[in-house]
């Protein structure tokens, strides 16, 4: 067995037991090749089908590319595509690129409350109607009880220290100090009425092992990823006012990987490009308050 | 490509476990860009000194306390490997997370600090990793700068050290004196120990050999699901799980544990990829069956070819508990083996002893980081394996209060009660014909599930009124409905039971074997039995499949020996009871119920 195999099997035995363990779950697919990846790998412990509802929080400051492949393959592989947003936040400009507040609040409107509230139902939702082909409202309000979210232990340091299943309360607050133990396949899959849980099967896997599978795998990415000419491309995507490109000539899957392994990105992080990562208490603060 | 292995780094607290690991980083450059230069300017600017540990204890609580909280992984290569390293923390207060990280790791690095010597938890840990089972073990003597880099000062620990590991039958694969602050024998090997020849940290992980595939042990796959998902014109019906051993293939006949049912690959499955014809261990996967049989999550796939699991209530088991209230007698808490969940009580405490001292005594409780001897009593029987065969399936965690609270390893498996009854059963169904029709199609046919309505109490003719009174009704109703008397089978198919001590539990067997082809053929079959107690009932559970039996309580002072579904009163009116009956087999889906 490769090193691929193992990584899949041990995700895919995870994402089986989030599905059998939690009645209303949801996946986050946030369009970039970790949360695709997972997406992929609920296709390989499903056998091509996705039996729960894939959620995206879209910010309003994505780059248009990845709202346009989001909605190609949910028609495609005929996903269960609920996206929600905090409208309130983006009605009354409380963001950065309007110069109202910081880069680390505006996170924490736009996508820690936005994520929030998406989840818990309070805020509104539509979802695509594949017989329309448009997204509608969503008249369906039951909160997620579980979330599967595609983040990787070697991104950042209080990723580095997550449990596959991991704990939140009422206000989706991380308790890092008082993590469930979690051995031998067994994960925290029992919980009280009020606290929901963050599943994470991607903690295992590396940025190179991403790629990686990408190319055994022929899993489709947005064009971001890729020189398309001018010498640039998006290293990790996020909103485009907090996101720069990388410099890179990379075109293709295999060229990324080489970049990644023997190449000038070897010894530099994935997040260097992402700003609000830089501000004081980073991305941390952000995650106990309930960020991914 | 190079292969992938977890190590763990483990040790009593502040024995410098996170510096070693940083410290490796460091030296052999597999830091990020601008890391190290941040880390240090960061403890600059806060006018602290700069620790290598600083590159992993990543929190800001683990920061400003200096201790590392919660394990990380680490992500290192070597040219021959790509390893996980993970932090394990050395706080006794935070045991729960070095198991966290212990458990994934295929071998150890145990850090004991020259300075201080050895500690609680250098000996507690040590005594974790061979419960954990991880064999591959290197000592790693730290702070040899602190001690001037004498070499008698090692010589004593590994004295110490080796004696400790000897009486937990644990041998390390090698000792090394090293210092994480300043270097030696981390990568560089310097001029401070020449009395020390050995390999380097960087070496010690490289020369770990890589746990051998178990492709080679009999097939067990717990069961984690049964897939059939509709859409997009699928018909597939898919057994999913990850094979824990041994390895499956197309035609291999197959037993599920404990339910003793058996049917044969038809076919591998996978999304994307030739799944081939067989899958090993290790790997997640998913395979049809010939022949459909009833099953479901929890249940242990095993080949009828190889050696098969245990299946019993009782077994003898160490464990370790991580609990904030102590492990007690005779309360309920959920035992998990592979995705088999029962509720399970602990029957006696042989042992209780600290990890750390290795004292052995007789406690009333199991408290938090105790580890412990005990036989646990499950509520239904489970199917497992003992440890030293094989481990994956061998192994358990206890719930409480929702929480993982303890885990242990399974070292025999005791008879009960009802041992004799299901060995019967498991032979009985290894031998059983099938007929081509499921039990899904007398299902739809009858518009009814199999069920069996078991009415007990205390002597009272009005028991068998109301028993005939429910077969009427839903005989009136259309039901395929039948009531059988106790009395009906003593004089005919008993006949030949001698009257001796073991005559009530053979008397129960035959009932419990007319029940289950009664049942099989999609009856819903109402019978009276007196007095029915908790070992009867757990003989006829061994029988019948215990989800299709409702049990009622007829008349008053209902037992306390075991659970009922309903209690209906001596006082109440009979057609009252017919009616909360129907209702109740309405409920739980036996017949269809209008809304």
């Amino acid at each position: 067995m490769n090193h691929l195999k193992e990584l899949e099997s041990i995700s895919v035995h995870i994402l089986r037991e989030a599905y059998e363990n939690f009645k209303d779950l949801g996946m986050l697919w946030s369009i970039g090749k970790d949360s695709t990846v997972m997406l992929w790998l609920a296709r390989k412990a499903f056998f091509g089908h996705v039996p729960f509802p894939l959620v995206h929080v879209d910010t309003a400051y994505k780059i248009p590319e990845m709202i346009e492949y989001r909605d190609e393959f949910t028609k495609k592989w005929h996903l269960n595509m609920i996206v929600g947003q905090n409208k309130e936040a983006l009605e009354k400009k409380l963001t950065f690129p309007d110069g109202n507040v910081d880069r680390t609040t505006c996170c924490r409107h736009l996508k820690t409350q936005g994520l929030k509230d998406t989840l818990n139902g309070t805020g509104e939702r539509v979802r695509f109607n594949h017989e329309a082909g448009q997204y509608e409202p969503d008249q369906n309000r039951t909160p997620f009880t579980a979330v599967v979210v595609g983040v990787r232990a070697d991104e950042e340091g209080s990723r580095s220290k997550e449990r596959y299943f991991s704990p939140r309360d009422t206000e989706s607050e991380w308790d890092v100090g008082a993590q469930p133990p979690e051995f031998w396949n067994q994960y925290k899959t029992d919980f009280a009425p009020g606290t929901h849980l963050r599943i994470h099967p991607l903690l295992d896997w590396t940025e190179l092992n991403i790629w990686e599978y990408i190319k055994q795998e022929s899993i489709p990415t947005v064009s971001l990823y890729y020189d398309q000419g001018e010498g640039k491309r998006y290293r990790s995507l996020g909103c485009y006012p907090c996101t720069t490109p990388v410099e890179s000539k990379s075109t293709n899957v295999d060229e990324i990987i080489e970049e990644l392994k023997s190449g000038k990105f070897t010894n530099i992080a994935e997040r260097a490009g992402r700003e609000q990562d830089k501000e004081d208490g980073g991305l941390e603060t952000l995650r106990r308050e309930g960020y991914m | 490509m190079k292969e992938k292995m977890n190590i763990v780094i483990v040790g009593h607290v502040d024995h410098g476990k996170s510096t070693i690991i940083g410290r490796l980083l460091a030296d052999t450059g597999s830091l990020p860009e601008g890391k190290l230069e941040s880390v240090k300017e960061n403890c600059a600017r806060n006018s602290k000194p700069f620790e290598y540990a600083f590159l992993l204890d990543a929190l800001k609580e683990e920061q400003s306390q200096g201790i590392t909280i919660d394990a990380a992984r680490v992500f290192f290569q070597t040219e021959k490997r790509n390893y996980i390293i993970l932090d394990a923390p050395g706080h006794i207060e935070f045991l729960r997370n070095m198991i966290t990280g212990a458990a994934k790791a295929e071998a150890a690095l145990l850090v004991i600090d020259a300075h201080e010597g050895v500690q609680e938890n250098s000996r507690r840990h040590g005594y974790m990793l061979s419960m954990l089972g991880i064999n591959q073990i290197v000592v790693l003597i730290n702070k040899m700068d602190l001690v001037k880099y004498d070499q008698k000062v090692y010589d004593n620990l590994v004295q110490e050290y080796g004696e400790f590991l000897k009486s937990i039958n644990v041998e390390p694969q090698a000792y090394v004196p090293v210092s994480g602050m300043q270097g030696d024998n981390i990568y560089n090997k310097m001029d401070n120990m020449p009395w020390y020849t050995g390999a380097n940290v960087l070496e010690v992980l490289d020369n770990f050999s890589k746990k051998k595939p178990l492709d080679n042990q009999p097939f067990r796959m717990p069961v984690q699901g049964v897939y059939k998902f509709t859409g997009m014109g699928d018909n597939r019906r898919i057994v999913a799980g990850t094979v824990d051993s041994g390895t499956v293939t197309v035609g291999d006949e197959l037993i599920f544990y404990p339910s003793g049912k058996k049917s044969r690959v038809k076919s591998i499955e996978a999304f994307n990829e030739d799944a081939g014809n067989s899958a090993s261990a290790g790997m997640a996967t998913g395979f049809t069956l010939e022949e459909q049989v009833y099953i479901s999550r929890g249940e242990i796939a095993a080949k009828i070819s190889e050696s098969i699991p245990k299946v019993t209530t009782r077994a003898l088991v160490s464990l370790f508990w991580l609990g904030s209230k102590p492990m007690v007698k005779n309360k309920d808490y959920i035992l998990k083996i592979g995705t088999s969940r029962t509720t399970v009580v602990v029957e006696e405490i042989k042992a209780v002893i600290d990890a750390s001292t290795l004292e052995s005594g007789a406690k009333e409780n199991i408290e938090r980081h105790d580890v412990a001897e005990v036989i646990l009593k499950m509520k239904k029987p489970a199917a497992f394996d003992l440890v030293e065969e094989i481990a994956a399936t061998g192994r358990f965690v206890i719930v409480d209060n929702y929480e993982i609270s303890g885990g242990g390893i399974i070292r025999e498996s005791l008879p009960d009660k009802q041992t004799w009854a299901r060995d019967i059963v498991i032979q009985r169904n290894f031998e059983w014909e099938k007929s081509r029709i499921t039990c899904t199609q007398r299902a739809e046919k009858y518009n009814q599930k199999a069920a069996l309505l078991l009415i007990t109490g205390p002597e009272n003719p009005n028991k068998k009124v109301l028993a005939k009174a429910v077969e009427e009704k839903l005989f009136s109703d259309g039901k395929f409905v039948y009531y059988l008397g106790f009395e009906s089978l003593l004089f005919g198919l008993d006949a030949d039971v001698q009257d001796t001590e073991n005559a009530r539990r053979e008397h129960l067997r035959r009932l419990g074997e007319t029940a289950h082809i009664l049942l099989d053929s999609g009856l819903i079959l109402v019978i009276t039995v007196d007095q029915f107690n908790a070992d009867d009932l757990a003989l006829i559970s061994t029988m019948v499949n215990p989800d299709f039996i409702e049990t009622i309580w007829y008349g008053n002072d209902p037992t306390e020996d075991h659970p009922f579904d309903i209690h209906i009163t001596s006082e109440e009116k009979i057609e009252n009871s017919v009616y909360r009956i129907k209702e109740t087999i309405q409920r739980r889906g036996i017949i269809y119920s209008p809304w």
